[in-house]
Formats: structure tokens, C-alpha cells, sequence
């Protein structure tokens, strides 16, 4: 059976659910993290496959850009979470509750 | 020449704005001295304006700045000094010169010193841009500006319920007449495609009649407002409780005056419809009949020289509108200097009588106020038109207009009205500066005004006098303009049986006036048959105009707003917008325990959110596709 274009879409489609189940659920900020850089590969797998489906580079670049700009913001992330974490010495979600209206 | 027009323009604003800063502070004696200062530098840089046109000159024209250039309309700050506007600024600043003095000694006890010459400033200035200007807008300007300065100097003493009343109530009248008068600035714009008073002139002979009678008919009825002509006439008997040099400045000498000023400086479009020119002179000579009626039987001194004030201003309407406008405007200068000098007289009266206004509870005042019994008496005289004072010249003139114009209907009611104005105006005289001294019953100690308020007064006093003699130069100095024509009987007798016959009949009728009322003894309390005849009840309330307008124009309007405010504001208007808001802070209600500031919570909810849109999307996406097989679908179902 040769891999087309659709076991990637679903690829995408089962990473995507599982990083949304996991923004959802998961309460330590760092898997949290973990989380949405699934969300954002799953997006990445698809558009590069159908910027090679279509013969269009515009997608993989874009692929690039989601990655550099992932990476910029896990840097950012990590480093306030560790300020967090020096702070109150935990980085459980249901502690981090300053913006209760 | 330009430097004095804008001397003569701008130092009343200054004197404004300079007393405008001390409105807060307790009485400041400078600021009426110097406001009065700089309203004389006015009148100074008018004199010498005047000087230059009698001497031949011409007619001075200035643009200050543009105002308005939007496409074809063209408006700017353009000022004219002409034959008929120098005029005017003479009678306004001199007036306004002897007013502001004057009311340094009459004002003397008021905590609103300041504030009533910095409103008293701004009206001069308002009225100097309402003469001067050169084009329909800039006179609107200061229409505006003269009926918002009326408004706050009648109800200068505003914690008195009833001024406050009547200065609203000057106020909206004359809002009802602006509008007739912007609808007539517009008529003339839309019609001569300028406001320029020469270009639109210019334009108007070539216009058909019907369009240049309504321009006339519209323009007029911002005169009436400002004239205060029937049946917008009520307000300025009430605009009494105002302070009496302002009656004496605003609602006797100048800006009532406006309306006829309007008449006058339109006589080029005026002088092509005479037919509305017949209707002004008739409304004139009405109103000149019914408002010194309502004099005859008043028990106000104030509102008896009011009354005077809009007999006369009839008086000048009638002679505009027979097309002597230059008797018109000869009468409205005579009319200022004996008018404001029996105003001011008056507030010596009411000074000395601690605001006592009912001249039956005065008497005998001659004794203790001989200057101010002598200027109101000469004032009086000039008011009736007793030769040589000023009246005679320019009401006998008017006379003479209507006879020569065979206009024998307002001749006669003119005729007849002039010896009811000497009649009224000289009962005036008789109950206060003669007969008994019933003011003593009520414990008053009358004194003389001081002694610089009469200094002031004087040169009123002379104009009073020998105004007459400007006739000729006056005359000379406005043909060039107003296409005037003397007017002359033309039999020598009948020129003679009319002076003198209306002469006779004047002087009768004040001898008639002094033999009742100079040996007056008794404080009227109601129950004299006069008193309760038919006419005297009549003509004391006025003809019940001021109860009509009351009971079915004011209430009904009243109660008509009331309905609209419960039902249809507050159950429609305010309704709908209570329950927009409503919605919104509901909503907001329900959904804030969404923000529990907890990441996770937030989290799922934005999550919701985004597969919500997704699915909007989706389903979106679906109808966008199968669209011709959904409106197959539709129209089978028979929508």
C-alpha cells in the first residue's frame, strides 16, 4: 500500500486531537508546552504534505516559519516558566490563578 | 480709515473680555470705568468714520478674513462703513457710552457689577458686527449674538423667578422669528447665489416676484421677532425686569431697532415688492395703534415706555415700509436718544422709589427730582413731537410720508396714535412728578440719582432737543443710498393744516393728560367704574394676548411634550436603549465566572471556541458548495 496524501492528513488530524485533549487536560504547565508543540507540528506535517501534493513550495516554507517561530516561543516560555517555578516552586496550573477577575 | 472701523469693532469686545475676568470677584469699580473707556474709543473712531462720510467719502469696504469657502459659497468677515451703517454705529455707541456710564451709579449696589458690563460689552460688539457687516451671515451673527446678550441681561438678576422667565421667553420668540429670517438668508443665497449685500442686490431685479416676495415676507419675519412686532410682541414688556439701563440700551434704543435696520438695509429688494412694503407700513401702523393702547391704562412705568417703544417701532415700519427708509431710520436715531434718556430717567425714578414701578404710588417727585422731572418731561415732549424737539421732526415727517404716499388709512391711524402717545407718556410725567405725595404713605424717602449718572445723561438730553436739525445734513448724507425723495405736500396750506392741526391735537391731548392726572390724590385699588369697564380690562390685560398665547399655545405645547416624554421617549426611546444595555450587562453577568483565571479553565473554553468556528466553517463551507441544490431544495418547499 503506498502512503498518499491522506494518511498524512489523518496523521495530522490524530496529532492535532491528541495535542488539543492535552491542552485541555494537562495541569503541569511543561507538558502544557509539550502539548501545543504537538498542535504545531501536527499543522506542520500538513502543510507539508500538501505543499508536495500540490508541487507548491509555499507550504513547506511556511512549515519553516511555524517552526522558527515555535521555537521562539518555547525559549520565551521555558524562560518565564523557570521564573515561575523560582518564584512559587511549582508549575501547577490550578496554582496560577493572579488573573482571577 | 480702516484702522478706525476696527477700533470702533473690536473695543467693545475687548471691554468684554476685559470685564468677562472679574465676573467671579466682588464688585471691581475699574472694570466699569474702563468699559466704559473703551465703548467711548468706540464711539471716538465712529465720530471720526461719520466725519468721513459727510465729508463725501466713500463708503468703506474691508474683507477681515475669509469665513467660509466651501465649493461656490463664499462667506468672509467683510465690513462695510455706508451711509446707513454709521448711522447706526453712532446711535449704538453713543447710546451704549452713556448706558455704560450711567450704570456705574446705577449698578452701584449689585454683586453682579462686572458681570453686567462684560455681557453689556458683548452686546455693543454684537451689535456693531449685526450693522456692519457687509453680507446676510455676518448680520445673523450678530442677530444671534444682540438676542443671546438680550437674553442674559434680562435675566441678569436670575435668582428672580419671573426674569429668568421673560428672558426664555425672549429668547424663544425670537428663535421663532430666526428662523423665518434663515429662511429668508437662504431664499437669498439659493436664488442670488451670494450673500453679499451689493451682488445680491445686484441680482434681485432680474428675479420673478413671487420668489423676491418671499425672500421679503421671510426676511421680515426675523424684523417682527426682533422688533418685537405683533404677534411676536409679548416679550418685550416682559424683557422689563431686566435692569433699566439694559431696557434702555437693548429694548428701547438699538436692538429692537434691528428689525427695522434689516427693512432699511434691503430697501433695494424691499423697494421692488411694494406690495409687501404695504403689508410691513399697515402691520406698522397697526401695531402702533394697539400698543399704545395698551399703554393708555398700565400701571407699570417700565412696561408704559416699552409700549411706547413698539408704538414707535410701528412708527418706523410703517415709514419703511411706504419706502421712506430714510425717515424710518431718521426716526429710529431720534427714537434712541429720547427713548434711552426716558428709560434712564425712569431708573432715577425707580432708584429714588426703591423699585417701585406704579406710578400711582408715586406723585409729587418734582420737588426732590428736578433734574430727572425736567429730562423726562423734555424727553416726553420729544416722544409726543412737540415742535422743536426731535420727535417732531422725524414723526412728523412719517406723517407726512403717509399723506403724501395717499395712504390716508395709516395716515389716520397714525394721526390718532400720536395723540395717544402724548397722552400716555405725559400721564406717566403727571402721576410721578406731580400731584400729591403718595409715595409717603408707604414710607419711601426719595433722593436724586447722582450727580455724574445725570452728566451723563445730559448729551441725551440735548439730542432730545436739537436732534431735529440733523435733518437736512442727515438727509444729504443717506439720498446717495437709499434713492430717497423728500417728501412734500404739495400745497403750502394743506403742509400748514397739518402741523399744525396735528400739533393742536398733541398738545391737547397732553393738557388733557395734565388735567386728570396732575392733581392725582388717590392710590387706585380696583374698584373705580373705570377700572371695571370692559376696555380697561381689556387693555390692562393686554387684550388677553399674553393669557392666550399661555392657555392654547404654551400649555398644549406643554402637555403635548409631557405626553411624548412619558410615552414615547421613555417607553419607545429609552426602552430600547435600557435594553440594549440590559443585554450586554446580562451577558456579561452570566459569562464572567468564565474567567476564573484559571489557565486550564481558559484553556478548554478557547479550545470550544475554536472547534465552534471550525464547525461554522465547516457548515459554511458545505452551503457555499451544494448552494444551487439547497435553492432547489428551498423553492420545492415553496419558499
Amino acid at each position: 500500500m503506498e502512503i498518499g496524501l491522506n494518511h498524512y492528513l489523518v496523521l495530522s488530524t490524530i496529532l492535532f486531537a491528541i495535542g488539543l485533549v492535552g491542552v485541555m487536560r494537562r495541569k503541569n504547565l511543561l507538558l502544557l508546552f509539550f502539548a501545543t508543540e504537538i498542535l504545531l507540528n501536527a499543522v506542520n506535517v500538513a502543510f507539508a504534505a500538501i505543499s508536495h501534493y500540490y508541487g507548491d513550495l509555499t507550504g513547506q516554507m511556511f512549515a519553516f516559519f511555524v517552526i522558527a517561530i515555535a521555537a521562539s516561543e518555547v525559549a520565551v516560555g521555558l524562560g518565564l516558566l523557570i521564573v515561575w517555578y523560582k518564584r512559587h516552586s511549582s508549575i501547577d496550573l490550578d496554582a496560577l490563578t493572579t488573573m482571577k477577575g | 480709515m480702516e484702522k478706525y472701523l476696527y477700533i470702533a469693532l473690536f473695543a467693545p469686545l475687548v471691554s468684554s473680555l476685559f470685564s468677562a475676568l472679574f465676573t467671579a470677584t466682588p464688585k471691581k469699580l475699574f472694570t466699569g470705568i474702563i468699559a466704559s473707556t473703551l465703548i467711548f474709543v468706540s464711539f471716538i473712531a465712529s465720530t471720526i468714520l461719520l466725519a468721513y462720510i459727510l465729508k463725501g467719502g466713500e463708503p468703506i469696504h474691508v474683507e477681515m478674513m475669509t469665513w467660509m469657502a466651501t465649493g461656490d459659497l463664499y462667506i468672509p468677515f467683510g465690513f462695510v462703513v455706508d451711509q446707513i451703517s454709521v448711522t447706526m454705529m453712532m446711535v449704538v455707541t453713543l447710546v451704549s457710552t452713556i448706558v455704560h456710564i450711567y450704570s456705574i451709579g446705577y449698578m452701584d449696589h449689585d454683586k453682579g457689577f462686572n458681570r453686567f458690563f462684560a455681557w453689556l460689552s458683548a452686546f455693543v460688539f454684537s451689535m456693531m458686527i449685526l450693522v456692519m457687516s457687509d453680507n446676510y451671515a455676518g448680520l445673523f451673527i450678530g442677530w444671534e449674538g444682540v438676542g443671546l446678550c438680550s437674553w442674559g441681561l434680562i435675566g441678569f438678576w436670575y435668582h428672580k423667578e419671573i426674569a429668568t422667565w421673560a428672558a426664555n421667553e425672549a429668547f424663544i420668540m425670537n428663535r421663532i422669528a430666526d428662523l423665518g429670517m434663515l429662511i429668508g438668508i437662504f431664499l437669498v443665497y439659493w436664488n442670488t447665489g451670494t450673500l453679499q449685500y451689493d451682488e445680491a442686490f445686484a441680482v434681485m431685479p432680474s428675479l420673478d416676484t413671487a420668489t423676491l416676495t418671499w425672500m421679503g415676507i421671510f426676511l421680515f419675519i426675523g424684523a417682527m421677532g426682533k422688533s418685537a412686532q405683533f404677534p411676536l410682541h409679548t416679550w418685550l414688556a416682559d424683557a422689563m425686569e431686566g435692569p433699566t439701563p439694559v431696557s434702555a440700551l437693548i429694548h428701547a434704543a438699538t436692538m429692537v431697532t434691528a428689525g427695522v435696520y434689516l427693512v432699511v438695509r434691503s430697501n433695494e429688494l424691499y423697494s421692488l415688492i411694494p406690495h409687501v412694503g404695504l403689508f410691513i407700513a399697515s402691520l406698522g401702523a397697526f401695531v402702533a395703534l394697539f400698543a399704545a393702547s395698551m399703554a393708555l391704562v398700565n400701571r407699570d412705568m417700565k412696561r408704559i415706555i416699552a409700549y411706547s417703544t413698539l408704538s414707535q417701532l410701528g412708527y418706523m415700519f410703517a415709514a419703511a415700509g411706504l419706502g421712506a427708509y430714510w425717515v424710518a431710520l431718521f426716526h429710529l436715531m431720534a427714537h434712541a436718544f429720547f427713548k434711552a434718556l426716558l428709560f434712564l430717567g425712569a431708573g432715577n425714578v425707580m432708584h429714588a422709589m426703591h423699585d417701585e414701578l406704579d406710578p400711582f404710588k408715586m406723585g409729587g417727585l418734582k420737588k426732590v427730582m428736578k433734574w430727572t422731572w425736567i429730562m423726562m418731561t423734555i424727553a416726553s415732549l420729544a416722544l409726543a413731537g412737540i415742535f422743536p424737539f426731535a420727535g417732531f421732526f422725524s414723526k412728523d415727517t412719517i406723517l407726512e410720508a403717509a399723506f403724501a404716499e395717499h395712504h390716508f388709512v395709516i395716515y389716520g391711524v397714525l394721526l390718532f396714535t400720536a395723540g395717544l402717545t402724548a397722552f400716555y407718556s405725559f400721564r406717566l410725567v403727571a402721576l410721578i412728578f406731580h400731584g400729591e405725595e403718595r409715595y409717603k404713605i408707604f414710607g419711601i424717602h426719595p433722593h436724586e440719582a447722582y450727580r455724574f449718572m445725570l452728566i451723563a445723561m445730559s448729551p441725551l438730553l440735548i439730542l432730545a432737543m436739537i436732534a431735529g436739525i440733523f435733518q437736512e445734513p442727515f438727509f444729504g448724507m443717506v439720498e446717495e443710498i437709499l434713492s430717497a425723495h423728500e417728501y412734500h405736500i404739495h400745497s403750502h396750506t394743506t403742509l400748514w393744516i397739518m402741523l399744525v392741526g396735528t400739533q393742536l391735537f398733541v398738545g391737547l391731548a397732553i393738557l388733557y393728560a395734565y388735567k386728570k392726572y396732575a392733581s392725582w390724590s388717590r392710590v387706585p385699588d380696583g374698584t373705580s367704574p373705570i377700572e371695571n369697564s370692559f376696555i380697561y380690562k381689556l387693555l390692562f390685560n393686554q387684550y388677553y394676548i399674553p393669557y392666550f398665547y399661555e392657555e392654547y399655545i404654551v400649555k398644549p405645547y406643554r402637555e403635548a411634550s409631557e405626553l411624548f416624554w412619558t410615552k414615547v421617549d421613555m417607553k419607545i426611546v429609552d426602552a430600547t436603549v435600557d435594553g440594549i444595555a440590559g443585554i450586554v450587562y446580562g451577558t456579561g453577568k452570566k459569562t464572567r465566572k468564565m474567567q476564573s483565571g484559571n489557565l486550564s479553565t481558559m484553556l478548554k473554553w478557547m479550545v470550544a471556541g475554536l472547534v465552534g468556528l471550525l464547525s461554522l466553517a465547516v457548515v459554511f463551507g458545505l452551503a457555499a458548495r451544494y448552494s444551487d441544490k439547497i435553492v432547489i431544495f428551498l423553492s420545492a418547499l415553496g419558499v
